[in-house]
């Protein structure tokens, strides 16, 4: 069932299907971005309450659920690299880390900026707040424990590691505004069968959503194939790719 | 198997008790921060009583980090972890066995010096009883979480400071419930919810983090 997955724990096959992919995750990203920004910032009806300035929801939101999507496609990967030993997966893990960091370092500062004029402070120390900052520190820690080592196949192996011991603070950023009592409001798209948005601010969020998995991933795959052939740099096929000047 | 995991806390004992001042540096570190802060923020009774949840875990917190180090140091460079891995019992039990014995070394001299804490920063009665089950349940969680560090960072150089980087965030959620605890307490209020969530990390602590200790050890040693 899964025999066709296995030549792609070749790093040569994986690399070159990283770079099929790139340029159409590229061209959804792009357009995307252009649709959803221009809709949710210029045509969306605005905020019966907030006014414009909910506006920044369309950067915040997708940013936010992002940084926990990619914290948990690291786990995956991580998980595989560790039970089936695939060092594809561990490099996959070293490729994701600072995107995510960088994404949910966007979440906060957008909501920052955003909890200014609502709440009237740029930081809370409420529990999603708070949850979404551990995120970034546990991003933070396996980039730090990565790049300390020197063997970098050890270094994978230690990251994945540390990613699966940490992926216990998804489930509680998630549901952190349902357990307490939280000044940030709750999540209004998840519930698809009755959203608690209107439909006409709902789709250029889902765009934008679109666009920032897309963005997510094609930077993902640019740094996948550059772990690739920084790795596999002593093999024949990537000097020939060095030296072929492709 | 239970002679094995015996064997290995006795030996960790042992040698821990050959070179005792091993065992009070932690503690003696952990009373000094306590009296860093009310010389830092002023003595009043009330600001003290306040803070003292805030002071008393962040302390433990460092008191810990800075004697975790010694779980799996020594044995690294003296290859006694290699000769664990080969052992033929599951290095996932033998770990438990060390890290029982490092809490027992270094969580359980905190928690029996918690009185003299208690005068220090003149809490009452019920915020002591607070402060010591937090410390009872909290302590041995902080041992089996920074364990999985230690194992992960034995083998850098300079492991120190990686060590607390990746430590402390996966801490914090004790930290945040063993505070709300006590200071549930300094109000007047029930701290048995706080104390449950507690004893619910404390058990998920237990069973899983000797997998992960043991995985990454074979990483570091390897």
């Amino acid at each position: 069932m899964w025999k066709w997955l296995h030549p792609y724990a070749k790093a040569q096959t994986s690399y070159e299907l990283a770079g099929k992919l790139i340029p159409w995750f590229t061209v959804v990203c792009c357009i995307s971005f252009a649709v959803g920004l221009v809709w949710g910032l210029a045509f969306a009806p605005a905020d019966y309450q907030q006014g414009d300035s909910f506006r920044i929801i369309y950067i915040h939101v997708p940013a936010a659920i992002l940084s926990m999507g990619a914290y948990t496609s690291m786990a995956v990967a991580a998980f595989i690299g560790l039970v089936w030993q695939i060092r594809l997966s561990d490099m996959a893990v070293a490729a994701m880390a600072p995107v995510g960091a960088v994404f949910t370092f966007i979440a906060l500062f957008t909501g920052a900026a955003w909890g200014k004029p609502m709440w009237g402070a740029w930081w809370v120390w409420d529990a999603r707040l708070t949850s979404e900052l551990i995120l970034l520190f546990l991003y933070l820690g396996v980039i730090a424990l990565y790049n300390a080592f020197s063997d970098k196949v050890l270094a994978g192996r230690a990251a994945g590691i540390l990613t699966l011991v940490g992926v216990i603070n998804i489930p509680i950023i998630h549901y952190s505004v349902e357990w307490w009592n939280t000044l940030h409001q709750g999540a209004s798209i998840t519930k698809f069968d009755k959203p608690s948005i209107a439909l006409s601010m709902l789709w250029p969020l889902l765009i934008m959503l679109l666009a920032f998995a897309t963005f997510f991933g094609a930077l993902m795959l640019m740094r996948f194939r550059n772990e690739i052939l920084q790795r596999e740099s002593h093999r024949p096929w990537v000097k020939a790719l060095v030296m072929g000047g492709k | 198997m239970l002679n094995a995991f015996y064997q290995v806390m006795r030996r960790e004992l042992l040698t821990a008790f050959r070179r005792i001042a091993d065992v009070f540096n932690p503690l003696w570190f952990f009373i000094i921060v306590i009296t860093l802060f009310p010389l830092g923020v002023g003595p009043e009774p009330q600001l003290l009583l306040r803070i003292a949840p805030g002071i008393i875990w962040v302390a433990a917190l460092l008191a810990s980090l800075l004697s975790l180090e010694r779980l799996f140091k020594d044995d690294f460079s003296d290859g006694g972890l290699e000769q664990l891995m080969l052992s033929p019992y599951p290095l996932s039990l033998l770990v438990t066995a060390k890290i029982i014995a490092h809490w027992l070394l270094t969580g359980l001299p905190i928690i029996l010096i918690s009185p003299l804490i208690a005068v220090l920063l003149s809490l009452d009665l019920n915020t002591y009883w607070a402060v010591l089950f937090t410390l009872l349940i909290g302590t041995p969680i902080l041992s089996f979480i920074g364990a999985i560090g230690v194992a992960l960072t034995v083998g850098l150089r300079k492991g120190g400071v990686i060590l607390s980087l990746i430590m402390l965030p996966l801490c914090i959620p004790v930290l945040i419930f063993s505070t709300m605890a006590i200071d549930a307490a300094n109000f007047g209020q029930s701290y048995i919810g706080a104390l449950a969530i507690m004893g619910a990390m404390l058990v998920t602590a237990i069973t899983l983090a000797p997998f992960a200790v043991a995985a990454s050890l074979r990483v570091s040693v390897s």
